[in-house]
């Protein structure tokens, strides 16, 4: 039986955990560069890749067990150095990758937006595309498994990477590009929450069975440090067999720990009087607020936590900033402000934005998490009778009993906690777990694609000034397509121009689990929203000339590896065409 | 206990613990005696004005990366935790707040150079200040005798500090040519 990887490919940590036949999922701790020039194991690699030119970093001081002297490192010291080189700095590279906005293969990374002074600063040096910042941190794990086994190479083993439910078609595809790019010849997508679920099913053994019955419905709630997503897994009985079944996935919010930590450094340095923080004794503050978050938010917390930040000069006595977090604030700030008590079926507030906007990432405007959980509830109205946390931010047991409390009020019954793995490796774990039961070890929770996918015809008709033609919207794969089937679509009149560049508008629903393939909905339905375009240049060849109709039918196919392609097949056999999704800029 | 103190007992138990085959490589052969604190700093002074006359970095042996690995410590060490401007600072008459403002972010660094490279356990488990019993066949190494011992072992006595031993100390492996007699850049923030 083959080893099994699980990569927990993360925003702001990524992780690596194995698995075999006979022996059960384990983190694998990941060398690298944690100082100038000293190299270490990690639980997990920070997400952070640092591109300094010889000047700022001395390329032997980026040097690994497996590499000479580098100009880029990625992991602690990228985060570490980072924070004083930003303009070299690439982070949340996995935000980036499933942003529409941007061209997600272009070299665009660190961003450098509406801040012209930061081309200055880079004096031409490196930029990557998300797709590449991400196929380096997968290039390190790989490396780094090999350096520590050598005799089982990382490319001939099962590999199963993790992304967020909510990343769209485009940037699966990308995570599998970015794979491909460091290695991985072939790898298979797993979701997060449903990961976290494994890990849980991982830890429990079979005693999972008591823990559910059949019709229990499980949130899995994972906030980490940039994102927030949530899932909905229900248990169910097939036979006398417990099966589970993914039924429901949340949006892509970029809301998280980070958000938390940043707010009580401002509410922290309100406290220091008439002293200004640099850069690092800003970044300094940050991480002694998470210190402090977790402490005050414990089961039995102090009533403040003091906190000092050391000057940047050598002398270090009288020259302590002084400061500290009262419970009670904090308290307010973090569970009433991100977790506020909000009604069932509440909806996120949107901010209109203004005309023109810097393009960056798409930060969620509503920081109330659950408010977000509200409408996530709301939009499948299903409430859970079970939860179970993920991510570092759940580490704060008051965070913990305030969305039970929350979840518990507004089903009117008890909602049990599944107690699971670490919450910071479990995700990493889980898909080493998935692996083995992929090859028959454990069961395995159904759920096939997130969403239903669509594609834009536009309407024949005749042309009226002022009016863009109706778009309707053809269902070409349904919610809860399995990985491995493919749906033909039934007949329509639909023609490929050949010769030419033809572009299909692509669109995707999550609440729409009734529409079947084939079936023709306005674009601007309920619940349905726009993803990139897919499109494809047909080369006229054969009988064929360039700007010649050619009758085809559509098929879908949700790949093995958890990607979903679309083909257009000629009605008359000769010939078959994928299309590929753009990454381009979107013009809208 | 006294600053210095603390930091040459922290060298001894470092150097002479026992070790993984790993961190062995950067360490003596023999147990260090007091003055290694001592021959550190000197060895310092020496390599700064090496570096100054670009010198070609000295061909690597025990004693050298002996040495390396105790400037790698003092660098892990002041830089997450500023451990080596807070001993050279002169405290004199400074205020006692004052001065415990900035232990409190020394020892969350420090503490957290302890928790990656270091694994402690007490050598003698047990409550301090309760009556203990020294077995036949100690190690005087382990266990050290204060009094006049009567007789054969076993002896009784009171604990009175229950040791440190490291279990484990895990170094980070250190790439070459890089100079390590720099504890702590000079840190320029440029002009806009």
């Amino acid at each position: 039986m083959t080893r099994v990887l699980g990569i927990d490919l993360g925003t702001t940590n990524s992780a690596l955990a194995t698995a075999t036949g006979d022996e059960p999922a384990k983190a694998q701790p990941i060398t690298q560069v944690v100082g100038p020039g000293e190299i270490a194991e990690r639980p997990t690699l920070p997400s952070f890749l640092l591109l300094p030119s010889d000047q700022e970093v001395a390329p032997n001081q980026l040097q690994l067990p497996w590499s000479g002297a580098l100009k880029y490192t990625v992991g602690t010291f990228a985060r570490d150095r980072g924070a004083e080189l930003p303009h070299r700095l690439v982070a949340s590279a996995k935000s980036w990758l499933c942003n529409p906005a941007i061209d997600r293969t272009a070299q665009v990374l660190p961003f450098r937006g509406a801040q012209r002074e930061l081309d200055e600063a880079m004096q031409g040096g490196e930029r990557v595309s998300p797709v590449n910042a991400s196929a380096r941190y997968l290039a390190h794990l790989r490396a780094a498994w090999d350096d520590a086994n050598p005799d089982e190479p990382a490319d001939e083993q099962e590999v199963l990477v993790t992304v967020p439910a909510s990343f769209d078609p485009v940037a699966r595809e990308l995570t599998v590009v970015a794979a491909r790019e460091a290695g991985f010849d072939k790898v298979t997508l797993l979701e997060e929450p449903q990961a976290a679920f494994y890990a849980y099913l991982a830890a429990r053994g079979e005693a999972w069975r008591k823990d559910l019955k059949p019709g229990d419905v499980v949130l899995v709630c994972d906030l980490g440090g940039g994102t927030t997503d949530f899932s909905l897994i229900e248990v169910r009985d097939d036979g006398g067999n417990l099966t589970l079944e993914r039924i429901a996935v949340g949006d892509h919010i970029l809301l998280g720990g980070d958000n938390m930590d940043l707010a009580l450094a401002a509410l922290a340095q309100r406290s220091i009087e008439g002293k200004t923080l640099d850069a690092l004794q800003q970044r300094a503050l940050v991480y002694a607020a998470r210190s402090a978050k977790e402490q005050l938010l414990s089961t039995q917390p102090p009533m403040s936590v003091p906190i000092s930040i050391l000057g940047r000069g050598s002398k270090l006595v009288g020259k302590t900033i002084k400061a500290s977090l009262e419970r009670d604030a904090v308290e307010a700030l973090i569970i009433d402000g991100f977790f506020p008590k909000v009604v069932a079926g509440e909806k996120a507030q949107r901010r209109r934005t203004g005309g023109l906007r810097e393009l960056g990432l798409p930060y969620a405007h509503d920081p109330a998490i659950t408010r977000h959980l509200a409408e996530f509830l709301g939009r499948f109205d299903r409430m859970p009778t079970a939860v179970l946390f993920n991510g570092g931010v759940m580490k704060a047991h008051k965070i913990r009993d305030r969305i039970v409390e929350l979840l518990r009020t507004w089903a009117g019954r008890e909602v049990a906690v599944l107690e699971g793995a670490d919450l910071d490796l479990a995700v990493a774990l889980g898909a080493a777990y998935y692996g083995q039961a992929r090859q028959g070890n454990g069961i395995r929770i159904r759920g096939g694609t997130a969403r239903a996918y669509y594609i834009g015809i536009e309407s024949a008709m005749p042309a009226i000034p002022g009016f863009a033609p109706p778009v309707k919207a053809l269902c070409v794969a349904p919610q809860g397509l399995e990985e491995g089937s493919t749906v033909a679509l039934p007949d329509d009149e639909l023609g490929l121009v050949v010769g030419e560049m033809s572009t299909f508008r692509f669109f995707a629903a999550t609440t729409r689990e009734t529409d079947k393939a084939g079936a023709l909905i306005d674009a601007d339905a309920e619940g349905v929203c726009e993803l990139d375009p897919v499109e494809k240049l047909v080369d006229a060849g054969g009988d064929r000339t360039s700007g010649d109709l050619v009758p085809v039918r559509l098929e879908s196919h949700v790949t093995e590896v958890g990607t979903l392609e679309l083909w257009c097949v000629a009605r008359d056999g000769q010939g078959r065409w994928k299309l590929e999704y753009s990454v381009r800029e979107r013009d809208s | 206990m006294h600053p210095v103190l603390a930091f040459i007992s922290f060298w001894k138990l470092l150097f002479g613990a026992k070790l993984p085959a790993g961190a062995a490589k950067f360490l003596p052969e023999t147990t260090a005696s007091l003055p290694a604190a001592q021959s550190v700093s000197e060895s310092v002074s020496e390599s700064v004005s090496e570096s100054v006359s670009e010198k070609p970095a000295p061909k690597p042996n025990s004693a050298a990366q002996q040495r390396e690995g105790a400037l790698v410590l003092l660098a892990l060490l002041q830089r997450e935790g500023r451990f080596v401007d807070f001993i050279s600072e002169e405290l004199g008459t400074a205020d006692d707040a004052d001065i415990g403002a900035a232990v409190r972010a020394v020892h969350r660094g420090c503490k957290k150079v302890f928790d990656q490279v270091l694994s402690l356990e007490p050598v003698m488990p047990g409550e301090e200040e309760t009556k203990v019993s020294v077995p036949k066949g100690f190690d005087p190494a382990e266990i050290r005798l204060i009094g006049e011992a009567k007789g054969e072992a076993p002896y009784k006595g009171t604990l009175r500090h229950h040791g440190w031993r490291a279990v484990e100390t895990k170094l980070p492996s250190l790439a070459e040519g890089v100079d390590r007699s720099v504890i702590a850049p000079a840190e320029v923030e440029l002009s806009a």
